[in-house]
Formats: C-alpha cells, structure tokens, sequence
C-alpha cells in the first residue's frame, strides 16, 4: 500500500470531521443543545447519523477480515448488528424517546424512582463503553501500522484527541452532522473501490470458487509469517519453506507435509503453489480483529451460532451509544420512523463488506496466515487492481475507515462522558461535560496502549452480550410490565449482566479450556439473557411492596401519543422538559 | 372527574387550547391526565395493542431467522446458499418487518386517539 496517498486521505478525514463539527459549535448554545441538539433532529438526518455512528471497526473492517478467515457463518455478525434494530424498534424506540431521559440511567431512574438503580445502569453504561471504545482505538491503530507501519499507539491517540475535541467543543448537535456525515463517507469509501473491484474480478473471468470451503490459492505466493503460529493440514501439503518448521530449519526447500499440526516459526517464508487449498491457522488470540472466540465456534458451531444472534439481536437496544440517539428525535413516530430508515441504511452499508470478504478469499487467502486478515479490505485494491487506480482507492477505504474509528468513538465518549458528567463529577453544566470527554477517554486509551493485545471482536462480542443480558431486560421489562421493582431491576441487571461479563472475562483469561465449558462461556448470550429476565421477574415478584408509586403514570407517558399526553402524565419532568415547565403548569392547573 | 356538566364546560372553555377542536373529546383525556381508573384502563389497552403488534412482528422474526441455522447446518452443501440468504437476502425483509409494525404501531396509535377524542 502506497502511503503518499493514504495518509493525506486520513488527514483529510480527520480535518473534516474537525470542520464539520466546528460548524455544529455555533449553534449549540444552551445545555439542552449541547446534549440532544434541542431534539430538533429529523428522521433522516438521525437515521444517517444513528448509523454512521454505528458502523465501527469491527463493521468496516472486521466482518470483511472475519469472512475471509472463517467463512460464510461469519455473516450472522452484520444480520444480527441489523436485526438488532428490528427488535429495539419493535419494544424500545418509542416509548424510550417518550421517557424524556437522556441516557440509560436517566431512563432507569425516571422509571424506578431509585438513586440505588441509577447508578447501578451507569456503571454497566460506562463499562459497555469503555470495553466497546476500545477496539475502536486499536482498530485505529491497526490501520495506521498497516497504511504506514507507524507504531500501534498512535492511532488510537490521534482518535482519542479528534474524538475529544469534537465532543467537548460541541456536544451533540455537532456529533449529529459529523455521524451523517460520516455515514455517507464510509458507504462511499466502500462503494466505490467494491464496484471498481467487481470489475477486476469480472475481468479476471469471473471465478466462482470463493464459496468453496476451503478457499484455495490462487496463483503462486509467497506467504511471510510474523507470527508463530501451529497449522492444521485436513490433507498432505507439498509447500516450499525457507525457516523453521516443526524446529527443523529449510533453506528454499520443498517439503512434505503430513496431515496433521505443524509449528511454524516466526519469520519463516511458505511458498504455496497454484491450487493449494489454504490451510487453517491456529494461533488463539492475536489482537486481530477476526480471531474471535473461534476455537468455540469449532467445537459448538450450532450453539454458538445462535449465542451471537441472541446476543446480537437483543444486545444493539442496550448499546449506550445506540440509546443517546433516540433522545434527539422530536417525538416518539419520529423515532420509530427514524429506525426503520436507520435498518434500510445499515442493511444497504452491509451489502459490501461481505463482498470484500469474498474477494479476499479469492485473491488475498494468504491473510489468513499472517494474521492481518483485518486489513484485507485495506489491501485488497492494491491486490486486485495495483498501480495508481489501486491507490487512490485504497486511500480511500483508509479514510472511510478512519470515519468508522472516529464516528463510533465519538458517540460511545459521548455517552459515557454523560453519564459520568451527570453522576460522577459533582456539578453538572458545560464544563465538567468536558472535563467527563477527557475521562471517557483516557482510560481506554491508556488501557489501549498498556493492555494492547486484547482481542478485538471478544471485545465487542462482550459489550453486546453483557448489554443483551443487563440493559435488554431492564429497558423490555421497564416499557411493558408494570410490577417491575428496583431491587428486581438491579438484582437482574447484575446477575444476567454480571454473569455474562464474568463468563468472557474467564474465556478470554483462558481458564475455561476445551469442550462443553468452554463453549458456553465463550457464548454466554445463550443462557445470561434469560438469567436476566428471569432474576429480574421472580425479585420483582418477591417485593411487590416495592413498586414504585408513579408507575402507572410513567408508562402512561412512555406509551400515550405526545398529542394525548397532558397535565400530570408528562409530569416528572426531567432537565430537558424545565424550559417547557411554567407553560405546563399553567396548563395542569387549567386541567385540574 | 367532575360529574356536573356545567362546570366541565366551564373548563373547556377555559384553557385556552386553540391547537385542538375544542367539542367533543375532553373526557377521556381528562380521565387519563388525572390518572383515574378509567384512564388507566384506556392506557392499559393502548399498551396491550401496541405490545401485541409487536410480540407479533417478533415472532414472525423468530420464524424466519431461527430456523435458518438448523437448515443450514442439515444441507450437505449450504455454503453458497448461506451467502445468498445472510449476505444479501435477509435485508428485505427485515426493512419490510419494520415498516409493517410502524404502520401497525401508528394505526394503534391514531385509533387510540380517536377513540379518546371523538367521545
């Protein structure tokens, strides 16, 4: 990949953003701007910024990676990261944006009437945002190494200082332009080198053996591996090593290899020849982006493909970032007008990856080894097409990719800076909301590059999971059942979050080994939503002198058409309602 | 709830809602602002259709996407079936099913409001 090019283009993005923000700044004034662009956001300039904030790493980048290396199963990643809107709209969009709260806390207390509560959802939402920030930052990194072999940290710092500019300087109403912004950045960024790719392909005859399992070389290559790794042959292999296999060292010499795992060393060169299939590594966890909880997935494919669609599916409605969103649209219709246009824009973004990860399996299959099959939709213009043309594109798929790191880190710093501002810091307004960007931040970046090899998509696939089973049964049960309790709500938030979090926590330390164990830690959606539920219902049962004395009011409010909601129903009146607040009262003592 | 009709009117009369018709509906939502039995049960069923369109687009969900797994772990060779269905198929219909429940979910909703309104 050529740098002349690249480089420029990130930077481009980056001032961009950095403009397009500014732009924002003039208009927000007061809190209520800063926070939820006085939610005068309209549907379609929410739905392009709820899913430009929503496409990551792990959607740009990741899924590509993943399909190339694991193969078609891998889809279910993009299906439940849409589908995950189906369901948020079918229980949650409308009544949440009619709540009149902020953030997941917000919502937790204006419902349960429990400081206990509040802050019991605020540590979960600063918990889900930091483990999903980041795999934002080492994604920057990641590309950054690729794009110009800059050392990993620096991305993610460049990420962390944009992001905190932006937010700090203008809030939300800024964060609104630049998420749309770049949500039509990063569809282009992808478009547009993917038809130039599907003319290469077409071009080169159009082959067709990318769904074969396993994929296969397809010309002569020379694979370099920089990372020990142990190979797994289904069949003999006849390659050319030059370095060390099996702790025997070859000069440029062909060998045979029986079936069965080989040790290959660091630093050694494999010549495959054309047609070799392309053998499996297994290396555990690299710091990739597609190694994954993979070994789980071999041993209890069927379960742990259905532990990643409930986690999926039930995990997008509890992401803090999600959340923010909908408190910007003007009404509850709006909102859920909002999310199906958000499903038709994320369901379009999610046709392309996909086909890079098919791409990549025809031309680029050698990523597998080398353990940069994150980078596949970065190198692969440079593969297929080469030359000037092949730059230029690939400079552009960098700088969409800096869009994703961007976007995403800053709504989660977004949200996390609320809830921090808001429960944590001792006084609310402007400047401690600043002072929260800067903390949000700064603990990921230093874990990013204290920590550094934590596997990225465990990260994300532990956000989802720990949100699916915590924030999932508080936001259903809280919208639809009014015995729902503060004890129940916090019992369930920490028992089917807490499990959840242990259960990939212990997968990820590695103390879980091989087999049945393994498999359901490694995917706790499975059995950690319905512990959640479940806790949250029998504890809500057990103290039924607990409920709260305003519910039936609040989901009066949550649930009547804001034209019908009057007088004492809109009452418990939040932050953002106060300007309204002597109006209302007029108003509820004419009623009365 | 006031249970002498002139003095109801005199209310109506008085807030000055210039937004709405001013005849006609004023009970129910009175009922509901004041939280009284009645108005809880008039929110109790708005709850309860909305909640049944949407346990019913769920489960046409869940009949959809949760067999998909068992078929294609049962095909011998699913592969390029799993492409087409999970990397472009299945978009279509999730859009469809949102688009259905907001009509669904609307509809409920405008009847909710005539049903208050037009008493």
């Amino acid at each position: 990949m050529n740098e002349n090019y690249a480089v420029p283009a990130v930077a481009l993005v980056v001032v961009a953003t950095v403009l397009v923000g500014a732009f924002g700044l003039r208009i927000s004034r007061t809190t209520s701007d800063f926070y939820v662009a006085s939610r005068t956001v309209g549907p379609r300039l929410n739905a392009a910024a709820i899913s430009g904030e929503y496409l990551s790493a792990a959607s740009f980048l990741g899924i590509a990676g993943l399909v190339l290396v694991q193969g078609p199963d891998m889809l279910w990643y993009p299906v439940g990261y849409t589908a995950g809107y189906l369901v948020l709209l079918l229980f949650v969009a409308a009544p949440l944006r009619r709540s009149g709260a902020y953030t997941l806390p917000d919502f937790a207390e204006a419902r349960l009437a429990s400081p206990a509560v509040r802050r019991l959802a605020g540590a979960f939402v600063v918990g889900v945002g930091w483990l999903y920030l980041l795999p934002q930052l080492q994604g920057a990194g990641l590309t950054l190494t690729v794009l110009t072999g800059a050392p990993g940290w620096l991305g993610a710092v460049i990420v962390a200082v944009v992001v905190s500019a932006t937010v700090a300087a203008g809030g939300m109403r800024s964060i609104t332009f630049v998420q749309a912004f770049q949500y039509w950045l990063k569809l282009t960024a992808l478009l547009v080198p993917a038809l130039f790719l599907v003319l290469a392909w077409q071009g080169d005859g159009a082959p067709r053996h990318a769904f074969d399992e396993p994929a296969a070389f397809r010309e002569q290559r020379v694979v370099r591996v920089d990372d020990s790794l142990d190979l797994k042959l289904d069949r003999p292999l006849r390659v050319t090593v030059s370095g060390t296999v099996d702790g025997r060292r070859h000069e440029e010499e062909r060998l045979d290899l029986p079936a069965g795992t080989h040790r290959i060393e660091r630093g050694t060169r494999l010549t495959f020849t054309k047609g070799d299939p392309v053998p499996v590594a297994d290396r555990g966890s690299n710091g990739g982006m597609s190694t994954s909880l993979a070994a789980g997935r071999e041993e209890r494919p069927l379960y742990a493909t259905y532990g990643l669609i409930l986690a999926t599916f039930l995990g997008t409605m509890g992401l803090p970032h999600v959340v923010v969103r909908f408190y910007t649209s003007p009404h509850g219709v709006a909102a859920r007008r909002t999310t199906v246009v958000v499903l038709g824009l994320i369901g379009a973004f999610y046709l392309l990856p996909p086909l890079y990860g098919a791409l990549g399996r025809l031309y680029a299959p050698d990523l597998t080894l080398t353990g940069d099959a994150d980078a596949a939709v970065l190198l692969l213009p440079d593969r297929m097409i080469g030359g000037l043309g092949g730059d230029l594109l690939g400079a552009l798929v960098a700088g969409g990719a800096f869009a994703a790191f961007l976007s995403t880190a800053s709504g989660l710093t977004m949200a996390v800076a609320g809830v921090l501002t808001q429960d944590v810091l001792p006084s609310r307004g402007v400047r401690h909301f600043r002072l929260g960007t800067v903390l949000a931040l700064a603990v990921p970046l230093a874990a990013s590059v204290l920590v550094g090899g934590l596997p990225v998509a465990d990260a994300v696939g532990l956000a989802f999971a720990v949100s699916a089973s915590s924030f999932c049964p508080l936001l259903v049960l809280g919208i639809w059942w009014r015995r729902l309790t503060p004890p129940g709500a916090a019992t369930g938030m920490l028992v089917g979050g807490g499990s959840a979090l242990v259960a990939v926590a212990a997968t990820m330390a590695g103390f879980t080994g091989d087999g049945t164990l393994h498999a359901l830690l490694a995917w706790p959606a499975l059995w950690s939503v319905p512990l959640g539920f479940l806790t949250m219902v029998l504890v809500s049962l057990a103290t039924p002198g607990k409920v709260p004395p305003e519910t039936s009011a609040i989901l009066a409010r949550f649930h009547l058409p804001e034209q019908l909601a009057g007088g004492q129903v809109r009452g418990a009146a939040k932050e953002i309602e106060a300007r309204a607040g002597s109006w209302r009262k007029v108003r509820t003592r004419g009623n009365g | 709830m006031p249970q002498d009709p002139t003095e109801r009117r005199v209310v109506v009369t008085g807030v000055p809602r210039r937004t709405r018709r001013t005849s006609g509906y004023y009970r129910p939502r009175t009922e509901i602002d004041e939280q009284t039995t009645l108005g809880h049960t008039y929110v109790r069923s708005l709850m309860r259709s909305q909640l049944r369109a949407g346990l019913g687009v769920f489960a046409v969900l869940v009949l959809l996407v949760g067999p998909l797994p068992l078929v294609f772990a049962a095909m011998p060779d699913s592969a390029g079936l799993e492409w087409a269905v999970l990397g472009f198929g299945i978009y279509p219909p999730l859009v469809l099913l949102a688009r259905w429940h907001v009509r669904r979910a609307e509809r409920n909703e405008r009847d909710f409001a005539r049903l208050v309104e037009d008493r």
